[in-house]
Order: structure tokens, then sequence, then C-alpha cells
């Protein structure tokens, strides 16, 4: 790990100054991507910005149809909270079989986001929600978000405050790990909500979470497993690597989106 | 249990003494050893697989904050570091053992090779000034296909003018040739045994430390055998002599093979400690690990095997490539010939065999032993072959294995393979698994499972290993270099209490308890008073070390050789104070008796005596009780067993879930059952993460693919079920103790039944084979080639 200035503001809004002010500055939210890759000298940020002491990103709460999760809440805290098992209990299961439990003790929600690996969890389950990103300076659509391969909507210096799931009617995440890290291979988080039926993908895109909406169209008259018989992904654009190449990652999309749609109910 | 066992005695589960140390923290592993004026030392090592190093610019590192030397090959002129076991070609040439520099000279030959070395006061220092080094390399073209290497169209090492070291062959060519052409059917397979990352929980580690009053160097190590590495380092490598060299192998936290190698960083390190004058430490970081310490397995065969119109096994022919990556490491030639060729006949009366072997360097990281070594490979090939031979003839595969077996009084059994069989009852174990495996009801777990959607199947393994290497006379009559035989001191105190000092060495095992436990119950002492002392050249006599499941087989009877001589001693004393013959003495439950009277002296009272020697007769009698002895064994051991696998199979995603894994074993007389339990559950796990998961990936450029936990893939608990163990015992019969070894036999019985089982569960949809790891994407293919 090399030399880096070591920052602790009590506010968002002092971390967003402190960010400006660095040259080369990285926030630090569970540091479950960011400190192992510094310990590697694979990153070498000139500031480390800690928003653990920023009060005003911790809390879950639910009202009007929706629940509000803090950007540094835990895999833990959200797996744990009784408002987002009320509302949204796939969700809760997701965040409860992220990683392991020294990872859902330390990663956060927002530091998952930000991220954007084109295996985390957390993506597929804010496409399929609608779910609304807030941040230091405004609010962006799921959909806008996410934008490439760890790459998103935020700017250098903007900070994620919190996110708004709307609750849905039917939802749940399957997730095929791959062996050795135990990261989505494929995962495949369906949800009805208000807006009809999404299906999002995750672990298999080339650039991260997708939709499908072959099978959404197909579930929005017949939220059914057997709606998806014949539906199908195609291979283009899917990753290949040791552990899955892309038509075993486009049969495992199949696959889990009907097990996702029976076990939604 | 044998007459004279106590509940710390043999056949007790005696809870394992060094697990409290272990458990609380108290362990004292070489990175928690800090010498004065210790430095610390990054290696930097090569990025390519293959290249020319044109020049390498130290002078901005050596000018770099806090360094105090940078290294390259230039500045360590040393002798190659050794191979340990000669093998000749088939035409009688020696193989081809090319240099195999601690630090390279002029050329890196894989990913990880050691470039140099930077010592500095703190680590990130040395990093730090790693980084000003500038290598101008002339990256080559990289060989890390088997196949490739093969043809010889690109070398790794120019001057041998070839990719094989050897061309080795066991058998009569022609005469197994010919019974293949008499033959009712031939069953042919290609079989990879997959290379595997062995990730022992401790990283390697070493500190080189040097004393400039008496010119002795001490290397603190992370290895299962320090003497060995005294004498390969010390002899070969730096031209230090034993008695200026001693080698400290302390808590060492598991090694599987993979730390019985003399490793570049060792000499590095105690060479460099000679130049500065302080200590230096080095510990490998785990992305270090993947990439320098010795890779297993890695073969590619091709087996056929005849049988006639009764499913009679007639003869078996194989032809191997072996990995051995880019230099021979230290036992690596021995492991596809004489622990993997030389196991060829398994549990069955095959009567004739033919393998050759050809071991072939590539730009990959040196291959050697990995638990089990040369056998599992033995036992994955002929049980896969045999599980085929059984589908094409239409026998049971219980049936096809009883046909063969060689039957219990049959022993002592010479097989076509140089190996004599001492002992054995294979339809024991296989009728106690088939028992414990509830076999029976088989049928309607299997239909009970496609109702839920799932594929069950049921996968056989019968196998045999050789333990305890390696019988002097043995290894010298394949040709070998060595021969390995085992060294121990029992030294009695003068209040009773007893030090044992063993060559073997402890890094997982528990021989603080099971070599206590035999020295209790020889001696009739409390286990408390017993002290097994290890890993230091500086106070050990002589070992040749801890590897091949032989620590109890050798180790042991080295020291029942020397509790013998202890007991023997003891007796001329209490003969001498009892006014008795010694040949009058009986020694019993600690007590030494004049025979048919109630004289009598107790053990402790014969240790003190033995020190306080007021009217010995010294002509005939020395004081002391301290005894050393050697033994080397006249056999190897042949644990052997069956392992009984059942899993599901999701057809849909490929996923295999190991349901069921039963293991029968006869490993001999068993000294403490709960550590032979855990050293089966342990090799199983491995033999499991080796079927279903690990599976060492290179690029074509020779980059580890593989690199991380992230992509290499080792078993969780949840991989595995709660496993079916039992044993039974047949007694070695070259022995004292009977024993035979238990530390592989997992992992060398359990792969081919997993993949046996998957086959089988697969069977029905036109599966013949799944290659090794059985990843879900390597089922899900098998079956949709299958289906097309």
């Amino acid at each position: 790990m090399y030399d880096f200035n070591y920052q602790k503001p009590s506010s968002v809004a002092d971390a967003v100054n402190a960010m400006k002010a660095a040259s080369d500055g990285k926030v630090l939210a569970g540091g479950q991507t960011l400190l192992p890759t510094m310990k590697q000298r694979l990153a070498s940020p000139s500031d480390v910005v800690d928003l653990a002491g920023c009060g005003d990103l911790s809390g879950i709460s639910a009202s009007g149809g929706s629940v509000t999760i803090g950007a540094m809440c835990t895999h833990a805290a959200v797996a744990g909270s009784s408002d987002v098992k009320g509302a949204i209990p796939a969700l809760a299961a997701m965040a409860g079989d992220i990683g392991d439990p020294a990872v859902r003790a330390r990663g956060t929600i927002g530091g998952s986001i930000a991220n954007n690996d084109p295996a985390a969890d957390y993506p597929a389950a804010c496409v399929a929600l609608g779910a609304t990103i807030k941040t230091d300076r405004r609010e962006i659509s799921a959909d806008d978000f996410f934008t490439g391969l760890f790459d998103t909507a935020l700017a250098e210096d903007e900070i994620i405050v919190s996110v708004s799931f709307p609750a849905a009617s039917k939802a749940a995440y399957e997730k095929f790990k791959q062996p050795a890290s135990r990261f989505a291979l494929v995962g495949v988080f369906v949800a009805q909500g208000s807006g009809g039926a999404r299906v999002a993908v995750t672990g298999a895109g080339e650039n991260g979470v997708f939709r499908v909406s072959a099978m959404e169209s197909a579930l929005s008259g017949n939220f059914s497993a057997g709606a998806l018989d014949g539906a199908s992904v195609s291979a283009d654009g899917l990753n290949s690597d040791i552990h899955a190449q892309a038509d075993y990652r486009a049969h495992l999309v199949g696959v889990l989106a009907k097990r996702a749609v029976a076990a939604a109910g | 249990m044998p007459d004279g066992a106590t509940n710390t005695g043999i056949g007790a589960s005696v809870k394992r003494v060094e697990d409290k140390r272990f458990l609380t923290g108290k362990g004292n592993y070489v990175d928690d050893i800090n010498r004065p004026g210790q430095t610390y030392a990054y290696i930097l090592r090569s990025p390519h697989a293959h290249a020319k190093i044109n020049s390498i610019d130290t002078s901005a590192a050596k000018s770099a904050s806090g360094v105090v030397a940078v290294f390259t090959g230039e500045d360590m002129q040393v002798g190659s570091i050794p191979c340990g076991w000669q093998v000749d070609s088939a035409d009688g040439t020696p193989m081809r053992e090319p240099g195999h520099p601690a630090l390279a000279q002029g050329k890196v030959r894989y990913v990880g090779d050691q470039v140099a070395i930077v010592i500095a006061d703190t680590l990130d220092q040395a990093k730090d000034a790693a980084e000003k080094i500038n290598v101008d390399y002339t990256p080559l073209k990289a060989v890390v296909d088997l196949r490739d290497a093969l043809a010889d169209t690109t070398l790794v090492h120019d001057e041998i003018e070839t990719n094989i070291s050897y061309d080795w062959a066991i058998g009569d060519k022609a005469e197994v040739d010919a019974v293949f052409d008499g033959a009712a059917h031939v069953t042919k397979m290609d079989i990879v045994n997959n290379r595997l990352i062995p990730n022992a929980m401790e990283p390697r580690a070493a500190i080189g430390d040097f004393d400039r009053a008496s010119g002795e160097y001490t290397l603190y190590t992370t290895t299962q055998n320090p003497h060995v590495i005294r004498l390969l380092m010390g002899a070969f490598v730096l031209s230090i002599p034993e008695h200026k060299l001693r080698v400290v192998a302390p808590d060492v936290g598991g090694g599987f093979g993979s730390k019985i190698f003399h490793y570049a960083e060792e000499a590095i390190t105690t060479w460099a400690a000679g130049q500065i004058a302080r200590p230096i430490k080095w510990t490998a970081e785990r992305s270090e690990s993947f990439i320098t310490d010795a890779h297993g397995r890695d073969h590619l065969s091709h087996a056929e095997l005849a049988l006639d119109a009764n499913g009679k096994f007639l003869g078996l022919r194989v032809e191997t490539a072996a990995n051995m990556g880019a230099y021979l490491s230290t036992f690596a030639s021995a492991v596809p010939t004489y622990l993997h060729a030389t196991l060829l006949a398994g549990v069955y009366t095959t009567p004739v065999i033919y393998c050759n072997i050809k071991a072939v360097f590539t730009n990959t990281v040196p291959v050697d032993a990995y638990r089990g070594a040369g056998r599992p490979e033995a036992s994955y090939l002929l049980e896969r072959l045999v599980d085929r031979a059984a589908r094409e003839t239409g026998l049971d595969q219980v049936d096809i294995r009883r046909r063969n077996f060689i039957p219990s009084d049959a022993f002592p059994y010479q097989t076509p393979v140089a190996l004599a069989y001492d002992s054995g009852d294979y339809e024991a174990t296989l009728s106690s698994a088939l028992k414990l495996a509830e076999v029976d009801g088989f049928a309607a777990r299997k239909a009970e499972a496609a109702g839920r959607g799932k594929k069950r199947g049921l996968g056989y393994s019968t196998y045999i290993e050789a333990c305890g290497v390696a019988p002097s006379a043995v290894a010298g009559a394949l040709g070998a270099r060595a021969g390995l035989y085992e060294s121990a001191e029992v030294r009695v105190h003068p209040t009773g209490s007893v030090t044992v000092f063993t060559g073997s060495h402890s890094h997982g095992q528990g021989h603080e308890t099971t070599f206590a436990q035999l020295v209790s119950d020889q001696l009739g002492i409390p286990i408390e008073n017993v002290d097994i002392s290890h890993g230091d050249t500086g106070k050990v006599q002589f070992g040749m070390g801890t590897y091949g499941s032989r620590s109890l087989a050798v180790g042991g009877e080295a020291i029942v050789k020397a509790t013998d001589k202890i007991i023997s001693k003891a007796k001329k004393i209490a003969a001498h104070v009892l006014e008795a013959s010694a040949e009058d003495i009986e020694f019993a439950g600690g007590n030494f008796t004049v025979a048919g009277t109630d004289r009598s002296m107790a053990f402790g009272e014969v240790a003190l005596t033995a020190y306080v020697p007021h009217n010995f007769p010294h002509e005939e009698l020395e004081p002391g009780l301290d005894e050393t002895a050697f033994y080397d064994p006249a056999n190897f051991t042949f644990p052997g067993g069956c392992h009984i696998c059942e899993v599901e199979v999701d057809p849909d995603t490929g996923t295999v879930e190991v349901v069921s894994f039963t293991a029968v074993d006869d490993v001999g007389r068993v000294i403490n059952p709960m550590i032979v339990e855990g050293q089966v559950h342990g090799g199983v796990a491995q033999g499991i993460g080796q079927a279903l998961l690990e599976g060492c990936s290179y690029d074509e450029d020779g980059q580890l693919l593989t690199g991380s936990f992230m992509d290499y893939a080792m078993p969780r608990a949840h991989n595995l079920p709660s496993f079916k163990v039992a044993t039974e015992e047949t007694l070695c019969a070259h022995n004292s103790l009977g024993v035979k070894g238990c530390g592989e036999v997992g992992a060398i019985g359990s792969p081919p039944a997993v993949i046996n089982a998957v086959v089988d569960a697969l069977a029905d949809m036109g599966v013949t084979d799944v290659a090794m790891p059985a990843t879900p994407q390597t089922v899900w293919r098998a079956i949709q080639t299958a289906k097309s």
C-alpha cells in the first residue's frame, strides 16, 4: 500500500468538499474493493475520504410504499432490517447472501452500486425494482445510473446519499455463484411492480447489469415461470471466462429467470 | 486394543496436545520469529513466462530510502537447486536436468521466477525500491500446453535441445501388446489429471541469519523436512557444511507436499544474510504463493485395459505426459514414475502392465508432489478405466472389481510393476463400505431424486497406495538417487520424563500426540511425561521429514527401535541394582521386575539411577539413558480401501452436489482413531476439491488465470457432506506396529469415486466422461455434447 492522506469528514457536504480538494481522491465506504486494491498496489489515491463519520448516510426507513436505505448501510443491516423485510423481502434475502459474514458486516449498499462490479448483486436489485439513487446533488433512476463496466453516472466527486426502492408485489433474486469467488456468475432479479414486470441480469453482461425486455414482455400479462418458456437470451454481449463461456451464461439466465419467477410466487 | 493399552495409549482417541497452542494463538510460525537487527526482503519476480534478460539496472533501487542491499543473479553465483531423485530414460540415458538458478541467470522461465532480492529496513521500503528496478526483457514465445511442449518447437531450456527430461518406461511392451491382441475387449480412455495449486493455510516464509562470531548460518523456514533442506541447500547450492548450517522449521501451517521442496527463497535469504551480516525475513503473500509454490498433478494420459470374456483384466498399457513446469523441483521426477507407474496394478491381479512416462518442461511453475503424489494420478486413471470397462461390458461396478481383486490369501503379492504388497483385504473394505453407504437403498433414492428433477449417481473407487517412502533398497533398485529412512532419539531425563527427538516433522498431523501415545504406551509412563521435539537440525540428530504418509510407519518405527534400546539398557541398570541377571528382568506396566519375584524398580527409579550411577560397573554399564535409532523399512506400506460417493446433479445448471461420501480405509493398526478420522476428512475434502472445484489454468502466454481465490476454487464446508468414515485393519507385515499410514488415503481414493458418481448420474443421458474439475459448466457442456 502506498502512502495517502486519510480524511474522515462528519457530513456528506464535507466529504464532497474533501473530494473536490483532493488531487486524486477516493471515497471509502465499506472498503471491500478499494482496500484490497490498495494493498496490492493496484490503486494509489492521493486521499482516502472515509464516509464512516457521516451520520447523514445511515439509516433505513419505510414510508409511502417504498423503503429508503442510507448509502453506508451494510449488507448485514439491510438483510436484518424489518423495514426491508416487510416491504421487499427479496431485497433483504439478496443482501443476506452477498459474500460472507465478514463482507456483509463491512460492505455497504452505496459502495456496491458506486463500484458497479459487473458481478455484484445490488445493481440487479436496483434495476429490477426501479430504484432511485439519491446523491449529494440529484436523484438518478437506476436505469440511468449503471452506465457500464465499473462505470456509473456519478461525477468524480459525487457521493451517494441513499437508495429508494419502491415496493414490488412480487420479487425474487436467483444467484448462480461463481465457484471460487462466490460472486454472481449469473444473477437474475425479477420483480412485478407498479411499472410492470422487470427482469435484471447481473454477472453475465460485458457491460454489467442489463434488462431482458423479451422476458419482461412475456411476464407482463402472465407473471409465471411458464410464461418464460421459449424466451432465451442471446450469448452476444455476454462475458466469457474460465468459469463460464457466454453460451452457458445465456443458458443460465433462462434457467434462473424461471426459478426466480417461480420463487416470487 | 493391544495388551497394555490405556486411555492414552495405542488405540485411544487422545485429544491433540498441540491444539491448545494453535487454537489460542500461541503457535510459533516462521513469520512470528523476529531476529535482532532483522531486515525485510521483497523478491522481484518475472512478469513473463519466458523472456531473455538483457540487463537489470538496480542503481535507483540501491539508493532508495531504507534499502540495505539489492542482489541479482549476477551477484549470486552459487550452485544449481538440485532435484533429489534420479530417473533414467528407457534407453539408459540419465534424465536431463537443466540448471535451476535461485536468482535468474540471463533468462526467466515462468511467471514468478526470481529476478532480484531487495532488502530494506521495512517491507514497504523494499517494495518501493523494487519498483525502481529496471529489467530489460526480450519476451520469448512461451510453451504452456503439454502437447505443444512435446512437439519441441519452443524450448524451455535451449541447452538440452528438447523439452523432455526423461522418457521412462516400466514393463515389457511387446508382452503387453501381445496380450491386447488376444483380448476379448479393450477399453480405451484419454485421461487428464488436472493441475492443482496446493494452498497451505500458512504461506511460505524464510528468515536467513548469519552469526559473524561463529560463521554459522541459520535458516528458519516453512519446511516439512529441515534436514533435507540443510543437505540440499548446504551441499549443492551454497556450499555451507552441515556443522555451520542450522535449519529450523518451527510450527508450520500445513504443507500437503508443497513444503517438502527446497525453494529458491531459502537459498537467497540465507546467502544474502551472509552478505549483509544481518537477518533477512521473507514471507510470501498469498498471490505470491499461487505463482511460486510448486503445483501438483498435471498428467495427460492415454490408457488401455484388456479384458477377457469374463471381465478379468489381462493387461494394462498407459502413456503419460507429466508436466514438470519450468525446472525439476526436488521430488518432481519421482512422482510420475516411482509413485505413479508402480501403482498401476491397483488392487487387481492384472498380470502384465506397461507404462511409459514422458516428463516435460513447460513455462509454468514447477510441478511436484502434492498430497498423494503420483498415487492419486494412478488411482484416478485406473478407477475411471475400470468404471468405463464395466459400462462397456455390461458388468456391475462392484462385480467387475470383485472379479479382479487380489484375494486376501495371496499376500505377499508381487505386482508386475515392481512393488510387492505385504498385506490387505480388499473384499473387507469393499463390503464394509457397501453397508455403510447403504448401497442397497440407492435405487429408491435415485427415483426420489428424479421426482425433484435431479440426477442421482453412485461412484466407486477401490484403490491402493504406497506409503512410508521410501525403503532404501526398493528406491535403489528403481535407480533413485535417494533412500529414505528415519531417525529418533529417546532421551530419558533423570526424573523419568522423556523427550523424543524425531526426524519426522509435524505440520498438522498431530505427531506430538500420536508419538507421545506410542512412547507412553511402550514405557508405561504418563503421556504428560513425554515431549516430542522436531523441526530443528540443531536439536534433532537427523531426519528425512514428513511426506508420503511416512511419519508413523517410518518415523514411528524409529522411535520404537530407540525405545526398545532404552528398555534394554534400563533392564541392565535394573539388573545391576536388583542384583539379578538382565535376562531375568521383565518390563511391564512401567516396572522392571526380577522374574518370579516381587523385587521391582519403577521406570523413574531406573532413570534416576542411570544419572546417579554411584556404584555402576563402568566397564560394562555406561551412565545415562539416551538412545538413538535409525530405521530403514524393508518395504513400502500399502494402505487401501473403498470409497463410495453419491451425488445429485442438477441437469439444468450442471451443478454437482455430493450428498454422501463413504470412506472405508485400511491404514493398518490405528494409534489414534480421532486423528486418523481427521486425516481422512482432510484428504477427502481435498479429493473432492480436485474432482469438482480446483483447476489451475494458464493462458497461452503463460499467465496464470487462477492466480487468487477469486478464480481458484478451494473446497468450502458447504461443498462437502458429513463423511461416513470407517477403518478395516490388516496389519503391515514388516513393521512392529503394523501401521501403514493415513495421511493421503482420502486424497487418493476419493477423486475417481466422485467422477464415477457424476458419470453414473448422467449415464442415461449418454454421458461417458466428465473431466476434473467437474464444474457446473463442464458438466452442463458434457450433457449438451451427449444430447447432440
